[in-house]
C-alpha cells in the first residue's frame, strides 16, 4: 500500500496545493486497504451511493418541469410523463429509483446485521447508517406526496396525523407541519422544498458515513480484525473493479423494472387525483414502509402505536448496545444464525401484515410479528450474547484459505505470509 | 494574566470569567431562540388561510334523515339531519359506555341538527355513512375504513382506534334554516 505517486505534473501542482488526489486514493484508491475476503454483499454500499447520484440527477431535471401546487401538481405530473421529452424515462427512473434505494438498502442492513458490523468499533458508523436510513424515510415520503394522487394526499394525512398522538402539542404540531388545517398547499409546497433539501444532506451524513468507516475499514465476512498485509488488498483495483461489475447487474434489475414494470411497485390509486373529500378504500404505503406500517397499526392505542414504530428503528440505533456478544459474523454463532433467518422472515410477514387490512387474521399476525421483532432485538439477542457458544473463530482472513487450499494456493500465499 | 495575578486576583478572575462565560452563552441562546422563531412561526397557518375560516349553510334542502357534506377550511363537515329515532338513541347511550363520554345535548344545539367535523379522529381519514349504501358502522353512525373505528348517531367515539368523538366546529344559526360555520 505505497503513497499516492504521479507523474502528471499537473496533478502535482495541485496536490501540492490542496490535497486532494492523495485524499482520493486513501478513500478509494490504492492506499486504501480492505479484507481481501469481502463478499457480493459488500457491494450494496456502493450501490446505495450510486442510487442516491441517480436520484438527485433525476430529481433536479423533473423539478425544471413540476409545479407544486394543488391545482397544478397533478397535472404537471402528468405533462412530465406525456409531453415533456423522455419525462416518462425520467420519472419511471425517479419513481423507481425510490424503490431500489430502499431494495438496496435494506440489504446492505442485513448484511451488517449478519455478520456483526454495528459491533466495536464500528458502532458510530452503524448509527450514522441508521441516520441515513430515517433521513431516506422522510425524503420518499415527501416525494410521494408531491405528484398529489390520492395515495399522495391521505398517506400524507394519515402520516402527518400520527403526530397529534403527541400529548399536550400534538394538535399544535399538526398544524404547524401542514400550515393549514389540513393537507393543503401550504403543506405540498414545503413538502416540495424539504424534499429538495433532505438528498443533499443525506449526501453530507453519507460523507460521515465513509469517514466513519475509513476508520477501521471494512468488516469482514469472517468478522475478524485483519492481521496485516496478508490480510488485505488495495481497494484499487480489487473493489473498484468489483464494484463496477455490481453496478453493471445492478442496472440490469434496474433497468428491466423502469422498462418493463415500471408501474408494478407502485399503488394505481395513485394515479387518481386528490380528493380531500374522499377517503380510498385502503391506504397503504410504499411497501418499503410496510413492515413499519404493520407495527403502527399492531397495536391498538394511538400513541403506543406510534412509539412501536419509531421505537422499531430506535432498537436498530442502540443495537451495538443490545448484542454483547464479542463475537461479530453469523458464521460462528450457530443460534444466532437461525435467530437472524427467523428475523428476516418475520420483517417480510410483517410487510405482508402492514399491506393487508388489519382485521381479523392479518391484526393478529401484524401483532404476533411485532411482538417478535421487540423480542428478537430486546430479549433474544442481549440473551444469546451471554449463553451462545459460538465456533471457533480462524486466527486470520488467510488461515482459512491456506488451511484447505491445495498447493497452488500454498505457494503463492506464502510469500505474502513472511510479509 | 496568570503570570502577574496574584493568586487572590486570579480566583476572582476565574468566577468572573465564569460568569462572563455564561451570561455570553445564555444571551447567544436566546439570540438563536429570537431569530428562530420567526422561521419557525412562518410555518403555521397565514392570514389568508385563517381568513377562510368561515362558511355558510342553508339547511332548508336537507330533508329529514338525509346527510350533506360541507368543506369548512378544508376539512368535510358532516350535516346530519337527524330522524326521532336517531335522535333517542344517541340520548339513551348511558355516558358509561362511552370512550369520550360527552351527553348528546352538549353536541347538538338543535336536536334535529347533528354538525360534526367528518375527520377521524385516529388518523384523520373521512369516514364513511354520508352517502346511501355505505357502511355506517355498528352503531348506526359513521364507520371509519381505514383502522375501523365505528361511531354513532351523535358522532361519538364507540368502537376502534380512534380515541375522541368527531368534533363539533364552532356554529352558529344566523336563521331558522342557516348556520355559519367557523
Ligand atoms: C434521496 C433521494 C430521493 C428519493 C428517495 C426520492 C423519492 C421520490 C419519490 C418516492 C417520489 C414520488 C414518485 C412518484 O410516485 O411519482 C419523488 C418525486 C419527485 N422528486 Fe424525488 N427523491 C429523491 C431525490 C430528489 C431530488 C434531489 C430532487 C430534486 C429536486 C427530487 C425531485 C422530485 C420531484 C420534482 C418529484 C415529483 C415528480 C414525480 O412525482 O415524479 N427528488 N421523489
Ligand atoms: S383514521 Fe379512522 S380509524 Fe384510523
Amino acid at each position: 500500500m505505497s503513497e499516492f505517486q504521479t507523474n502528471s505534473r499537473v496533478i502535482k501542482w495541485i496536490e501540492h496545493r490542496m490535497p486532494v488526489f492523495s485524499f482520493l486514493d486513501h478513500s478509494v484508491g490504492r492506499s486504501f486497504p480492505a479484507p481481501k475476503n469481502l463478499s457480493y454483499l459488500w457491494n450494496f454500499g456502493s450501490l446505495a451511493g450510486l442510487v442516491l447520484v441517480i436520484m438527485i440527477v433525476t430529481g433536479i431535471v423533473l423539478a425544471m418541469q413540476y409545479t407544486a401546487h394543488v391545482d397544478y401538481a397533478f397535472n404537471s405530473v402528468e405533462r412530465i410523463m406525456r409531453d415533456v421529452n423522455y419525462g416518462w424515462l425520467i420519472r419511471y427512473i425517479h419513481m423507481n429509483g425510490a424503490s431500489f434505494f430502499f431494495i438496496v438498502v435494506y440489504i446492505h442492513i442485513f448484511r451488517g446485521l449478519y455478520y456483526g458490523s454495528y459491533k466495536a468499533p464500528r458502532e458510530l458508523l452503524w448509527m450514522i447508517g441508521v441516520v441515513i436510513l430515517l433521513l431516506m424515510m422522510a425524503t420518499a415520503f415527501m416525494g410521494y406526496v408531491l405528484p398529489w394522487g390520492q395515495m399522495s394526499f391521505w398517506g400524507a394525512k394519515v402520516i402527518t396525523n400520527l403526530f397529534s398522538a403527541v400529548p399536550f402539542f400534538g394538535e399544535g404540531i399538526v398544524t404547524w407541519l401542514w400550515g393549514g388545517f389540513t393537507v393543503d398547499n401550504p403543506t405540498l409546497n414545503r413538502f416540495f422544498s424539504l424534499h429538495y433539501l433532505l438528498p443533499f444532506i443525506i449526501v453530507a451524513v453519507v460523507v460521515l458515513h465513509i469517514w466513519a468507516l475509513h476508520q477501521f475499514g471494512s468488516n469482514n465476512p469472517l468478522g475478524i480484525d485483519t492481521k496485516g498485509p496478508q490480510d488485505k488488498i488495495p481497494f484499487h483495483p480489487y473493489y473498484t473493479v468489483k464494484d463496477a461489475f455490481g453496478v453493471g447487474v445492478f442496472l440490469i434489475f434496474f433497468a428491466a423494472m423502469v422498462f418493463y414494470a415500471p408501474n408494478y411497485m407502485g399503488d394505481p390509486v395513485n394515479y387518481v387525483q386528490a380528493d380531500p373529500l374522499a377517503t380510498p378504500a385502503h391506504i397503504v404505503p410504499e411497501w418499503y414502509f410496510l413492515p413499519f406500517y404493520a407495527i403502527l397499526r399492531a397495536i391498538p392505542d394511538k400513541l403506543l402505536g406510534v412509539i412501536a414504530m419509531f421505537g422499531s428503528i430506535a432498537v436498530l440505533f442502540i443495537l451495538p448496545w443490545l448484542d454483547r456478544s464479542p463475537v461479530k459474523s453469523g458464521r460462528f454463532r450457530p443460534i444466532f444464525r437461525i435467530f437472524f433467518v427467523l428475523l428476516v422472515i418475520d420483517t417480510v410477514v410483517l410487510g405482508f401484515a402492514g399491506a393487508n387490512p388489519p382485521e381479523g387474521t392479518w391484526l393478529l399476525v401484524g401483532q404476533i410479528a411485532t411482538a417478535w421483532y421487540f423480542l428478537h432485538f430486546l430479549i433474544i439477542l442481549p440473551l444469546l450474547g451471554v449463553f451462545e457458544r459460538p465456533k471457533p473463530l480462524p486466527t486470520s482472513i488467510s488461515e482459512p484459505v491456506l488451511k484447505g487450499g491445495g498447493s497452488m494456493a500454498g505457494a503463492t500465499t506464502t510469500p505474502m505470509e513472511k510479509a | 494574566m496568570a503570570d502577574t495575578a496574584t493568586p487572590a486576583q486570579a480566583g476572582s478572575g476565574e468566577t468572573r470569567r465564569d460568569f462572563l462565560y455564561l451570561a455570553a452563552g445564555a444571551m447567544g441562546a436566546v439570540g438563536v431562540g429570537a431569530v428562530a422563531w420567526p422561521l419557525i412561526d412562518s410555518m403555521n397557518p397565514s392570514a389568508e388561510v385563517l381568513a377562510l375560516a368561515s362558511t355558510e349553510v342553508d339547511l332548508s334542502p336537507i330533508e329529514v334523515g338525509q346527510r350533506i357534506t360541507v368543506t369548512w377550511r378544508g376539512n368535510p363537515v358532516f350535516i346530519d339531519h337527524r330522524t326521532q329515532e336517531q335522535i333517542q338513541q344517541a340520548e339513551a347511550v348511558p355516558l358509561d359506555d362511552l370512550p369520550d363520554p360527552q351527553a348528546d345535548d352538549a353536541r347538538v344545539q338543535q336536536p334535529e341538527w347533528l354538525i360534526v367535523i367528518g375527520v377521524c379522529t385516529h388518523l384523520g381519514c373521512v369516514p364513511l355513512g354520508q352517502k346511501t349504501g355505505q357502511s355506517r358502522g355498528e352503531f348506526g353512525g359513521w364507520f371509519c375504513p381505514c383502522h375501523g373505528s365505528h361511531y354513532d348517531t351523535s358522532g361519538r367515539i364507540r368502537k376502534g382506534p380512534a380515541p375522541l368523538n368527531l368534533p363539533v366546529p364552532p356554529y352558529e344559526f344566523t336563521g331558522d334554516t342557516s348556520i355559519v360555520i367557523g
